[in-house]
């Protein structure tokens, strides 16, 4: 037994719920995954009640076996015997919000309904009679509005008293005619089975009738019983003259309306709602749709990069090389070995320096994607811009985090979160590097420099054209091998535009940066170092004073071989394409410390030695751009994807995929000059 | 006729859901089941998908998925 209660809280997408988490558990959160699945799993505990721990499940609209979402729903009910579920119900949008209620409800555990943004209800002269529906569902049903912090206290008394009476939902039947028929009997026949299986009976029924796979395995049916179960989903399905998913649906909505028709008085739609249309009149707008969400994007960028980011970078910067001044004067009065001093100087404070220094970016991409989620306005990008994602198996949920990608790709990889479908996400993670991001600018700058100084431009152009191609070409190649199968089909919901609230847009940023800060000073802090050992010793561990001389560089020297069909084989380069994994600008300054170049005319000069022709040195550019990501990208790749196989092998991809592009623009480039 | 037919301001009375597996359990189970009452309001910049309304909320699915739900017409809002 668990001391204290376990909450689960779940609702719709868009119902409010991480409103309501948040209001529930404050800043008192953990936040991980569901394990086996890329499902974000938030916990916390009750403010006023800290043995009460809330889970926050994901935002769902029905139990179907079909999503990763709904069956991590499913599951953690069914095994983690919460002591409560609360549902948060979307009382502007009762329908559709009671039909997850209907279902959740058939799980056996006590419940209790938060009605939320009863707020707008009432502004717009509807009534609901909370009282009338708490008696039809028979669970207790708590009128909040969670953005305004109403009703948040009578709805935490509630959970308490329900957790501690342990009073099941006072059993309905929402079904009538054929299908409670079919239910019942079916009901009958496992009984004994649901109960060994740890299910409840009426839910495994249900699940039964509506020929959900899972439940069949789950309970270990004999062949007899599938014969008599499937004959009496037979026989309702020829009495209703429907199917049997379909014939549930209805019973369920059926159900709803009789219930709504008692106690929800509709004169008109919200203010909300209203003012909703009049505002997609202009944002979805058949010729100014596009463009208006361009210019956002192009708004968010230019603050985030230029106005905001970039002074705050700097500043950040400068405070990072105060510090790294300040350890270094001290260490070395108190005369530290020289090799610990450049272990945390030129490692450690350069490295994990050099990452932390993207953190103001971060934080302020994820202040604006936050208000671009919250608002509703995300759920109309998806509707804009759907059709251009469609042909490479994605849908236009994933059109942001890759046009973030263009910026940097680690907010870009944490964006995907946001997204409903497990695979969706996965797709969009593996795609979005190949979006040419901002700490490729300087490689851009010193290849072109050197080798196309009248085509700079051209070539800047035509590698990020490249890019986008070779994302589409991964889309299609991920569509029918690793992705392969019916992908989870756009049918979304256009929610109100709601004003978002301050707390929920500071505590997405809190948690976003503390993520970042984590991974800085754990994966990339292990790897600064890492990387500096190599660069700052030979084999037999002394520190070097010619780089040249380095274990690094033999390992370039050793792989750069692999490079021939690229044109290059000079080792200098395939050492700063190894260096370039901690951040890929440093590709500039490893061929700037390994050439000796005092100037860019000189680096130019002995760029034109390494990369013997124009062709070779534009194969080393595409490459670059186009290998596995940095290591924090890597590393929020890794905590997206839950697991380190799939991280290595998306690493493994994409460096594949650059291998092989830049061979054919090396083959194709010396044709072409 | 089916949805994907209806033109922006058009509404009709839903017949038959079609399609199979988890497209077509989505769609019955956002509501779209059979006597249900949806408006098309408006078609994407660039064609495609279509914003329907029903059961007092807006939704957005794509025509191919559309040309699935069998409805019968009915004019006005």
């Amino acid at each position: 037994m668990r001391e204290g209660y376990l909450i689960a809280l779940a609702g719709n997408q868009n119902s409010g719920k991480t409103t309501l988490f948040n209001c529930l558990t404050g800043s008192n959160q953990h936040v991980g995954n569901f394990p086996g699945v890329t499902v974000e799993k938030k916990e916390g505990r009750i403010r006023a009640h800290k043995d009460a721990v809330v889970v926050d499940l994901p935002g769902i609209y029905s139990l179907s076996p079909y999503t990763s979402e709904e069956v991590v729903t499913r599951d953690f009910v069914l095994k983690e015997h919460p002591d409560v579920i609360l549902n948060i119900v979307d009382a502007t949008n009762i329908e559709r919000n009671l039909y997850l209620s209907l279902q959740l409800m058939e799980l056996g555990i006590p419940m209790v309904m938060a009605l939320n943004m009863m707020d707008e209800v009432r502004a717009s002269g509807n009534v609901i009679h909370v009282d009338v529906l708490s008696e039809h569902l028979g669970i207790p049903v708590i009128p909040i509005s969670a953005g305004k912090n109403e009703g948040i206290a009578d709805l935490i008394d509630q959970l308490m008293k329900t957790a501690q009476g342990g009073k099941m939902p006072a059993k309905m039947d929402f079904c009538s005619g054929e299908v409670h028929k079919a239910i019942h009997s079916i009901a009958h026949i496992i009984e004994d089975q649901a109960k060994e299986a740890g299910y409840p009976t009426r839910f495994a029924a249900t699940k039964l009738v509506e020929g959900d796979e899972p439940m069949e395995k789950a309970l270990r049916l004999t062949d007899n019983q599938c014969h008599i179960i499937e004959h009496v989903v037979q026989e309702m399905e020829a009495n209703l003259q429907t199917d049997r998913e379909a014939a549930l649906a209805d019973m369920r909505y059926t159900y709803i309306e009789a219930v709504c028709q008692d106690c929800v008085v509709k004169h008109q739609e919200t203010k909300e709602q209203i003012r909703s249309e009049q505002i997609d009149r202009v944002l979805t707008h058949k010729y100014a749709g596009i463009p208006i969400f361009l210019l956002v994007m192009l708004l968010i960028f230019w603050l985030t990069f230029s106005v905001l980011g970039a002074p705050l970078q700097k500043l950040l910067e400068s405070g990072i090389s105060w510090f790294s001044g300040w350890l270094s004067s001290s260490l070395s009065q108190a005369h530290v070995s020289e090799w610990l001093q450049s272990l945390l100087i030129n490692g450690v404070c350069a490295g994990v320096g050099s990452v932390l220094s993207f953190l103001p970016i971060i934080v302020l991409l994820f202040f604006f994607l936050s208000l671009l989620e919250d608002s509703g306005y995300m759920a109309r990008v998806a509707f804009v811009m759907d059709k251009l994602l469609r042909k490479i198996g994605l849908s236009g949920r994933s059109f942001v985090p890759m046009l973030i990608g263009f910026g940097c790709s680690v907010p870009a990889i944490m964006a995907t979160r946001t997204l409903s479908s497990e695979r969706d996400r996965k797709m969009t993670i593996i795609l979005t590097p190949f979006m040419s991001c901002s700490a490729k600018l300087p490689i851009y700058g010193m290849i072109t420099a050197a080798f196309f100084p009248r085509h700079g431009a051209l070539v800047m152009i035509g590698l990020y054209v490249l890019g986008i191609l070779v994302a589409i070409g991964s889309g299609f190649l991920l569509k029918s091998t690793a992705f392969k199968g019916n992908p989870v089909p756009f049918v979304m919901e256009l929610p109100a535009y709601r004003l978002p609230t301050v707390k929920s847009v500071l505590l997405h940023m809190w948690e976003k940066a503390k993520d970042f800060i984590h991974r800085a000073f754990t994966i990339i802090f292990i790897a600064s170092i890492a990387i500096w050992f190599l660069q700052s010793m030979d084999w037999s561990l002394n520190m070097v004073t010619d780089s040249a001389d380095s274990i690094l560089a033999s390992i370039g020297s050793l792989i750069a071989p692999i490079f021939t069909p690229l044109g290059f084989s000079d080792w200098r380069a395939s050492t700063a394409l190894i260096t370039g994994l901690t951040a890929k600008e440093t590709v500039v300054s490893t061929l700037t410390v390994l050439t000796g170049a005092a100037n860019d005319l000189q680096l130019s000069t002995a760029l034109g030695a390494i990369f013997p022709t124009p062709a070779s040195a534009l194969a080393f550019l595409t490459f670059t751009i186009l290998y596995m990501p940095c290591v924090a990208a890597f590393a929020a790749t890794k905590r997206e994807m839950g697991s380190w196989k799939e991280a290595l092998l998306t690493a493994l991809y994409q460096t594949a995929a650059a291998y092989g592009v830049a061979v054919l623009v090396f083959f194709v480039a010396r044709v072409l000059m | 006729m089916t949805l994907d037919s209806l033109k922006p301001g058009q509404g009709g009375i839903i017949v038959s859901v079609g399609g199979e597996g988890a497209l077509r359990r989505r769609l019955l189970d956002m509501g779209l089941t059979p006597k249900t009452r949806v408006f098309v309001r408006k078609v994407a910049p660039m064609g495609d998908p279509i914003e329907l309304y029903l059961r007092s909320y807006v939704l957005t699915i794509r025509r191919e998925d559309a040309a699935k739900i069998e409805i019968r017409e009915e004019l006005g809002k």
